[in-house]
């Protein structure tokens, strides 16, 4: 597929699953801040989420596979960090995702994915992967993890 | 030229402070403080990579991996404070909180920089620092207003690393040139904010803020207290008896 149909890369990109989060895509992570057609090659614009996120390499290879699957090339992936990523880029719709998935969204008001009791405590401002913070319920004492707002 | 130094300066310093971050990595007194400092290397280890590649664009020869695998002491840049060795957890909480309230303040004016990589780093760093210094100054007042002992010896880790923040605000020729341009910071005018934070974070923990004495200087020119060589001997050391291996 050689046409400049942008639509197309979109989608495909939409099927790759972030490789710490497999409930979202990396479209739905936010990582993919562009994708352009020119001089007959995709010029796809990836951002990372935090600076030393290793996932970064990982949904690189994943996006290279996923092309290639289908029958493009002629894509170059470029590394941009600027707007810096934020949580702000996530939709509703992927935030339930992530609710659904035992995680709690990036939001004000921390609510605890199993119970939705919205009586929590931190338990440490670091947890399993850079942006997220590790939590307590006190209402049904399961632990969970939160996306951080940045 | 100016730019490449400049540019090496702040990658330096980000990796140095990294690599001493990630030897606690199975050491620290619990699992979530472990996890903490080594999230914070991993932010530090990502900030040094995105100048690093910078600047092998701006030297146009050597690699990312170059400039942190094959550059003796005398050619790193980095902060004196950010090679001392980690000594006991508040030794490390100091220097991690000296260190981030410079950065917090540094890359706040560096983010309007005209020079649009070093502004799109300093956007980006410092959402990671902002967190990283709420990180280790939540454990200065946990640590200060804590017991005796405690506070003794956060007491310590302060006086004894109090030298090393000289250099936070040294201007050299290079330092001049670029803030001139509108690229570069004048770091002598992050001073006062830097003295508010500090001073608001020692009454909080009940320390004593340290006299300004003798105060290190020289990183600027690639000279460094002992311990960077030791540093770089372990974290070269692959590609030093393994030139050019990959992986």
């Amino acid at each position: 597929m050689q046409n400049g149909n942008t639509e197309k890369i979109w989608e495909l990109l939409n099927t790759v699953p972030d490789p710490e989060i497999p409930v979202i895509s990396v479209v739905e992570l936010g990582v993919i801040r562009n994708v352009e057609y020119i001089n007959k090659t995709y010029l796809i614009s990836i951002t990372p989420t935090y600076s030393g996120c290793p996932a970064v390499k990982t949904f690189q290879d994943d996006i290279k596979i996923c092309l290639s699957e289908n029958g493009i090339d002629n894509f170059e992936i470029k590394l941009v960090y600027s707007p810096a990523w934020t949580t702000d880029w996530m939709s509703n719709s992927t935030k339930e995702k992530l609710t659904k998935y035992g995680i709690s969204p990036p939001s004000d008001k921390i609510i605890c994915p199993q119970c939705k009791s919205t009586s929590t405590s931190l338990v440490s401002e670091f947890s399993s992967t850079a942006c997220k913070s590790f939590h307590k319920c006190n209402e049904c004492l399961e632990p969970f993890e939160h996306f951080k707002c940045i | 030229m100016s730019l490449l130094n400049y540019t090496l300066r702040i990658a330096d310093s980000s990796l140095i402070s990294g690599q001493r971050l990630a030897e606690w990595c199975s050491n620290a007194h619990t699992l979530e403080e472990d996890i903490a400092l080594s999230n914070i290397a991993l932010d530090l280890f990502g900030q040094a990579n995105i100048l690093l590649e910078y600047a092998s664009d701006l030297d146009g020869k050597k690699t990312a991996d170059d400039f942190a695998f094959k550059r003796n002491e005398r050619e790193f840049f980095n902060l004196k404070l950010t090679e001392q060795p980690n000594g006991h957890f508040g030794d490390t909480i100091v220097k991690l909180f000296l260190f981030s309230s410079f950065n917090f303040l540094f890359y706040n004016k560096l983010s309007q920089s005209k020079n649009e990589n070093l502004s799109a780093f300093a956007f980006k760093s410092l959402k990671e620092v902002k967190y990283h210094l709420k990180h280790s100054k939540s454990w200065i007042v946990r640590l200060g207003d804590g017991t005796k002992e405690s506070n003794k010896k956060v007491q310590e880790s302060l006086n004894s690393m109090w030298e090393f923040t000289g250099e936070f605000f040294e201007m050299d020729e290079i330092d001049i040139e670029l803030n001139k341009k509108g690229i570069g910071v004048n770091n002598k005018s992050l001073k006062e904010d830097w003295n508010n934070i500090i001073n608001t974070t020692i009454l909080e923990s009940k320390l004593k803020r340290p006299e300004d004495g003798y105060m290190q200087t020289g990183s600027k020119n690639g000279l460094h207290t002992e311990h960077l060589g030791h540093l770089l001997s372990e974290m070269q050391y692959l590609q030093r008896a393994y030139p050019n291996a990959k992986w």
